[in-house]
């Protein structure tokens, strides 16, 4: 073999090796993305470690995966395109699977599930919202999801909501309250925390998780939680893993190794010591 | 890349050029009126006037203009004080606490090109004038003022477009001008590279207008750099030498 054919045939191999890297990729390490400012699910701790209910999840389903997990911290708004940039290869962020986001992305069957709410400050009319702490389902019961709706709309009127851009619940928002209340988005939760305290937004719309972690911290005083909960349907399936379209070993290990948490009662464990309540998907 | 989608999110990214084009005149208008005096203040040779100004430069132009927005935004929001103040109406306004980081912001940058414009006014002038009888106020505005911002016109017209492209900053505090916008397009379509391209498209345009506009005020201002017409002057030919005849 002389010196030109042993270059081609390296320069060969680099190219089937560029081409198709999932086709006998044999997973050992994975590299997931995370906000890293959405607690309880994944929040940065002042040392800048990571701690959270997925922190402690993804330990167990990486050890009954048998492979290495490898946090990235990325900014929400631009995770998806780092995900498909190759940045990493699954996003593990309290990202619910919608419609809209399987266009691009796959995600593995969902790991935990809060719904969305409102968050007040006490003394403003909204903390009377009625159907205070109520469950709607979106998708499997939408007259009545749709009539709770109507029943809080005037509330609203003229009132200005903060929202997470690019979040499930500012679709929500869009579609039932964009024409009695004005909308203002926010690149971070912690932002429209701070516009609801100094008082230039009435109300903020988050998933319950949030709004409860939220109300219980010192620094939000006066926040509490208001009015229904809505879930399902457009507000997604629940939290799940957000993988590159294509990567179906990966998310067939996912699938697998939620299933056995689920079963075990590992998730209801951890979130019950993150969250406080049950978040299982059931 | 989606070419059909260039058009859709073009209609989509339009509506936010009036609050971009707001933000940026409002406040390079504003912040000229305030360059005006602390290019005054530090050609003043009074001494605490002058360290005004230059604490005031120091502060404005070394933090980055995204420090300041945040500041004044969530910053000042902080203080019960401010929130019970007769500013809050104005200061709780998402719009208005970027017009006023914006407008701080370029009076530092546009007052020193108004300094350099006043330094730029030539003796000879300024004692022609004086001998004509001019003095004070009158000597300023009819003569100093002027001919410095003839001077200083060119670099003007580059702060006014670093403003156009700085108002893309006010998308961090809800505000919903081009660049924020475009955010939202994208988190709801994943295209990044579309969007923004069309964004960027839009910027341009701005710019590549205002760049006119400026170069036309420049040109109506400096006649007495050009080239003279030739007055009249008709140099006689074959053809009129003849006819003359």
């Amino acid at each position: 073999m002389n010196t030109w054919t042993r270059i081609a045939g390296a320069a060969l191999t680099a190219v089937a090796l560029m081409t198709a890297p999932a086709v006998a990729k044999e997973w050992t390490t994975v590299k997931l993305g995370t906000e890293g400012a959405f607690p309880p699910w994944n929040s940065t701790k002042a040392d800048g470690t990571l701690e959270g209910f997925e922190i402690e999840l993804a330990d167990d389903l990486c050890a009954r995966m048998e492979v290495k997990c490898e946090w990235v911290v990325q900014a929400w708004k631009g995770i998806i395109p780092a995900l498909q940039a190759g940045k990493f290869d699954a996003i593990m962020s309290g990202m619910s699977a919608t419609a809209k986001r399987e266009k691009v992305i796959d995600f593995s069957q969902p790991y935990g599930s809060t719904g969305q709410t409102f968050g007040v400050l006490k003394d403003n009319d909204l903390a009377a919202l009625p159907l205070q702490g109520i469950v709607f389902p979106l998708a499997s019961k939408p007259e009545e999801a749709e009539k709770a709706i109507a029943e809080i709309l005037p509330y609203f009127k003229g009132k200005v909501i903060g929202v997470q851009a690019s979040s499930i619940a500012q679709g929500f928002l869009q579609k039932y309250f964009a024409n009695t209340a004005e909308i203002r988005e926010y690149g971070k939760t912690q932002e429209h925390d701070l516009d609801l305290l100094s008082g230039r937004v009435d109300a903020i719309v988050a998933s319950m998780a949030y709004v409860s972690t939220a109300a219980k911290d010192p620094a939000n005083e006066g926040l509490v939680q208001a009015g229904p909960r809505f879930q399902g349907g457009m507000l997604g399936r629940g939290s799940s893993i957000g993988l590159r379209k294509g990567s179906d070993d990966l998310k067939a290990m996912f699938d697998k190794a939620i299933t056995a948490a689920k079963e075990d009662g590992t998730i209801k464990k951890l979130s019950e010591k993150w969250f406080g309540f049950d978040v299982t998907v059931y | 890349m989606d070419f059909a989608f260039f058009w859709e999110a073009l209609l989509t990214l339009l509506p936010g050029v009036p609050k971009t084009l707001q933000l940026a005149f409002l406040s390079t208008g504003l912040g000229a009126i305030i360059a005006l005096f602390l290019a005054m203040m530090r050609l003043s040779g009074i001494k605490p006037l002058d360290w005004f100004a230059r604490a005031y430069l120091f502060v404005f132009r070394g933090s980055p203009l995204l420090v300041q927005i945040f500041l004044i935004y969530y910053g000042l929001s902080q203080f019960p004080e401010v929130r019970n103040s007769i500013f809050w109406p104005l200061l709780r306004d998402p719009f208005w606490c970027a017009i006023i980081a914006l407008t701080l912001n370029t009076a530092a940058y546009g007052s020193e090109v108004i300094r350099g414009g006043l330094l730029s006014v030539p003796h000879g002038q300024v004692e022609a004038a004086k001998a004509c009888g001019m003095s004070g106020f009158r000597l300023f505005r009819r003569i100093i003022l002027p001919l410095a911002i003839r001077q200083g016109l060119p670099a003007y017209g580059t702060e006014l477009i670093l403003m156009v492209k700085a108002t893309s900053l006010a998308s961090i505090i809800t505000i919903m001008e081009i660049t924020g916008l475009a955010a939202r397009l994208v988190s709801e379509t994943y295209l990044v590279i579309e969007v923004f391209v069309v964004a960027g498209a839009i910027y341009l345009a701005i710019n590549f207008i205002l760049t006119r506009l400026v170069q036309g005020l420049e040109y109506r201002l400096t006649p007495h750099l050009r080239e003279r017409p030739d007055a009249g002057i008709v140099m006689p030919t074959r053809e009129t030498a003849g006819e003359r005849a």
